[in-house]
């Protein structure tokens, strides 16, 4: 999306909606720093191993409860939701000052960052679902912000497709695992310990629980979504899709570790498909040239190898998965907003058209400068020490630690390379003329960039600090057991430090030749079959023709055939289940009935013989009534004059009302050509469905009936409603509640049938 | 094609069933009768109007479109549920007074709600068919 190319007036901002979207901003900021200074004020007491939880009872019946809990790993995110959140709340309004539904974007980002607390703090799998499941709604309207552009539309609707779908796999692992457990809590879980990797149910809940993370976290093969997800506006990105909430995945991850971890299913699958995501996406991040994307591809990269030491037992790995979670998200925001500046400021992202920014952006400048160099590793930024501890982790990497310290390294070259294409290049390369005459951003965009790269820098030459109050009690959580953490910039020199000096002078000589790279990949991309984006196509066309085959198949529009359909249903389970049920029984005596009721039987067999013999429609509507009569009647003399009265004023209204619709119909017997044979078969259906019916009603009637309820409203009718018609206080007073959906149903219909018609009057007057 | 015949006898009638309709209507609660069946009374009394007069006189005696029967009856059956609900019993509980000793309650008022569903909704139906040529 670009800034400069408005061309729907309807769609540039006017003075009052500047001024709710920058209102709507502040109050999102002033949430989240808030919030931020609230999770911060926790910190000590988190790191000294407490725990905070706050419950409220949700569906009590159920025992389900909505109970929050922040150990270590809760707060290091929270802490980067509410933190980053309050940059990107002062940028967005600035950003896109430009567009009049700024406000709209701003209330979801809100809505968005408040699911995104829920989900890393809930305590519930069934909480923690919801809130997942909130995150992608509101991650969809984000992406999908600029809705006038079918890309955006696309891509939106993939983002929540592939992570809705993985969610959804997700809660079916949930569900398995709290049956297993017999708890739902996430705590509790932590405290059962290893006992589920014997489970003959573990292997099915690790496998449905990893889909959903990886479809969150972008891990390959479900990795196409978020370089696709970059429609959305670049805060957004910068936000959603760097720090938060592709996070998920990976928070889930270190949750589960303690639950699930430490067998040899979760080492290998998290090892081989972290260590395949990162490297492939590295790669790719290298063949882009827009900024935005290659920053989209290092996050890949990034989700990737969290996964890699997530799959690790050994503390130091644990260490740098959750050091390299804090690293990356300081930087990669950082880029990210500064690619949003280079946007705003200069009209492109696209590498080839950018250089010699520096002159004009310093700030700008100096912030992507010290992210960038955070990123590719440099001492004395937190990066460096990051990157020390994953090559530390990757050694004590048990699986396979030699697949590990190779796509380390190689992702980290990458990493180097494209830090310098996104960080440096655009600043410091020869200068080229830019769309637009490139200027420094305001205060409100240049802010947050500053301060997260600041902190990279600072963190990195205080790392006790973070160390202390963030790392260790984050690692201890995902261990399930207190663990000491050293950070520091200086280690001695040592294999990871060997592999450090390795990694920059590859990264160097990657970036030297990154153009010709380039070239080389993206003919190889050109000669590639197929790529996964496609595969989702495919599957999503393969979706909707199975729709649509399925709908003709079932809705045929034609009456007679869903009649056919509905009785014959009807026949088969009813018929089949009393005899499975042994429920068919023959009356032992003759009823004893009087003569008058043979008369009314009589009367009601005439006209079912003459229905089906009439000749004209008329005398078969004539014919069915009769029936109905002979039936109202039979209701009067067994002392139902109720029943009888509304299945006699029922019958004369059908007769009318069928009347009037029949008589415009065409003649009888025109629309039914080649009834012969099909005339058989509604016989035998007919006759079947009376059998049936019959049946039924003599295994009904065959048992005592229970009085219970019959005396209880003979016993309270006049007493309780002053009524003396039971039927009646029935209908309108002990089940009132029946009637009122009763009469719901009657005017429903009734405007349904004023609905068809008026569309086919309209469908006449158009042709 | 008009029948003199249903006509007059339709003309004469119609009073007559509306009349009787009413009746159903207030003594169901004792004997045989109510809202749903005296609604349909009254459906059917203005369905043989329609036959044997027109759509468009029904629409005239009638005053109102059927559509807003239906859902003033609708609002009546559903408020009537709410009197004993606004003092925390359960919804649709009745309420009664007893001004001279005759029992008087929201099942009535319920009653009166079906009833014009009931009528609105045939109405409805019917002379939107009748209409459709």
């Amino acid at each position: 999306m670009t800034i400069v190319s408005i061309e729907r007036p309807d769609l540039v901002a006017s003075p009052h909606s500047r001024l709710t979207s920058r209102f709507a901003g502040w109050v999102g900021f002033f949430l989240a720093a808030g919030l931020t200074a609230f999770f911060a004020s926790k910190v000590p007491v988190v790191a000294a191993g407490e725990t905070l939880r706050w419950t409220v009872d949700w569906v009590p019946t159920l025992g389900y409860q909505l109970s929050f809990y922040v150990d270590g790993l809760s707060l290091l995110f929270a802490l980067l939701i509410s933190g980053i959140g309050a940059f990107i709340f002062l940028y967005t309004p600035v950003y896109l000052s430009a567009y009049r539904h700024a406000s709209r974007l701003v209330v979801v980002l809100i809505l968005f960052m408040i699911s995104m607390l829920g989900l890393v703090m809930a305590d519930d799998m069934i909480a923690l679902f919801v809130f997942w499941e909130l995150t992608t709604i509101t991650s969809y309207i984000l992406i999908g912000f600029d809705h006038d552009n079918a890309k955006a539309r696309r891509c939106a609707l993939q983002a929540l497709l592939v992570t809705g779908a993985g969610g959804l796999v997700m809660l079916a692992g949930f569900v398995l695992l709290g049956s297993a457990a017999g708890t739902f809590q996430l705590s509790e879980l932590k405290a059962q310990g290893f006992h589920l990797a014997e489970h003959a149910a573990y292997l099915p809940i690790l496998i449905l629980i990893l889909i959903g993370a990886f479809t969150k976290s972008a891990q390959i093969p479900f990795h196409f979504w978020l370089p696709n997800a970059m429609a959305a506006p670049t805060p957004i990105s910068a936000y959603l899709h760097s720090a938060t909430m592709v996070k998920g995945g990976v928070y889930l991850m270190a949750r589960m570790h303690p639950v699930l971890g430490g067998t040899p299913e979760w080492a290998w699958i998290l090892t081989i498909i972290g260590a395949a995501t990162a490297v492939v996406a590295s790669v790719l991040a290298l063949r882009q040239t827009d900024l935005k994307l290659a920053l989209a591809y290092t996050t890949v990269m990034a989700l990737g190898t969290l996964t890699m030491f997530l799959g690790a037992e050994a503390g130091v790995a644990i260490a740098a998965a959750v050091t390299f979670l804090l690293v990356h998200a300081l930087y990669k925001c950082a880029l990210f907003l500064v690619v949003g500046i280079i946007d705003h400021g200069t009209g492109t992202r696209d590498a080839p058209r950018l250089g010699g920014l520096a002159r004009a952006m310093p700030i700008t400048t100096a912030a992507a400068a010290a992210a960038a160099l955070s990123m590719a590793g440099f001492p004395p930024f937190l990066g460096f020490i990051g990157k020390e501890l994953k090559y530390e982790g990757a050694l004590a990497i048990a699986s396979e630690p030699g697949l590990a310290i190779t796509a380390a390294v190689a992702a980290n070259a990458m990493m180097v390379a494209v830090a310098a294409i996104v960080g440096l290049r655009p600043f410091f390369a020869r200068p080229v003329a830019t769309p637009k005459v490139p200027h420094e951003a305001p205060f409100r965009m240049w802010i947050g960039p500053v301060t997260l790269a600041a902190l990279g820098l600072f963190f990195g030459l205080v790392p006790p600090l973070v160390a202390n109050g963030l790392v260790q009690p984050a690692v201890a959580s995902v261990l399930g057991a207190p663990q000491v953490v050293k950070l520091a910039l200086w280690h001695g020199i040592n294999l990871p430090l060997l592999l450090s000096v390795v990694t920059l002078l590859l990264g160097v000589l990657v970036y030297v030749r990154h153009l010709q790279i380039r070239d080389s990949l993206a003919a190889f991309e050109a000669r590639l079959p197929t790529d996964t984006d496609r595969v989702y196509d495919l599957s999503i066309d393969a979706l909707k023709d199975l729709a649509a085959w399925q709908t003709r198949l079932i809705q045929s529009g034609v009456l007679r055939r869903y009649l056919f359909v509905v009785f014959a249903v009807v026949v088969l389970a009813v018929g089949g289940t009393l005899l499975m049920k042994d429920g068919l029984r023959l009356p032992q005596a003759w009823p004893d009935v009087p003569l008058p009721v043979w008369g009314m039987t009589a009367l009601v067999l005439a006209g079912a013989v003459l229905t089906v013999l009439a000749k004209s429609r008329l005398l078969a509507i004539c014919a069915l009534g009769s029936v109905g009569f002979g039936v109202a009647l039979i209701f009067l003399m067994y002392g139902a004059p109720d029943v009888a009265m509304t299945q006699l004023l029922v019958e004369i209204l059908f007769v009318i009302i069928i009347a009037i619709v029949l008589l415009r119909l065409p003649r009888f017997g025109k629309r039914t050509a080649g009834l012969g044979a099909s005339r058989w078969q509604d016989g035998v259906l007919a006759v079947g469905t009376g059998l049936v019916t019959t049946a039924l009603m003599l295994a009904a009637t065959r048992g005592p009936i229970d009085r219970e309820i019959t005396a209880y409203f003979e016993a309270n009718s006049a007493t309780e409603a002053y009524g003396r018609n039971i039927v009646n206080v029935i209908l309108v007073d002990f089940r009132a509640l029946d009637t009122l959906g009763e009469i719901l149903v009657v005017a429903v219909a009734a405007f349904a049938v004023v609905g068809l018609v008026k569309l086919r009057q309209r469908r006449w007057r158009a042709s | 094609m008009r029948s003199l015949i249903l006509s007059t006898a339709v003309h004469l009638l119609f009073g007559l069933m509306i009349l009787f309709s009413l009746f159903l209507l207030l003594r169901g609660h004792n004997l045989p009768g109510g809202g749903f069946v005296g609604g349909l009374v009254a459906a059917i009394a203005f369905t043989l109007f329609a036959i044997a007069d027109s759509a468009a006189a029904v629409r005239r005696v009638l005053r109102i479109d059927p559509r807003y029967l239906v859902v003033a009856g609708l609002a009546v059956a559903l408020l009537s549920g709410l009197f004993k609900a606004a003092a925390g019993m359960p919804y649709l509980t009745g309420a009664w007074v007893h001004p001279g000793g005759l029992p008087l309650g929201t099942p009535l008022l319920f009653d009166v709600g079906v009833y014009l569903t009931v009528v609105g909704s045939v109405l409805t139906l019917v002379l939107t068919m009748e209409e459709e040529r």
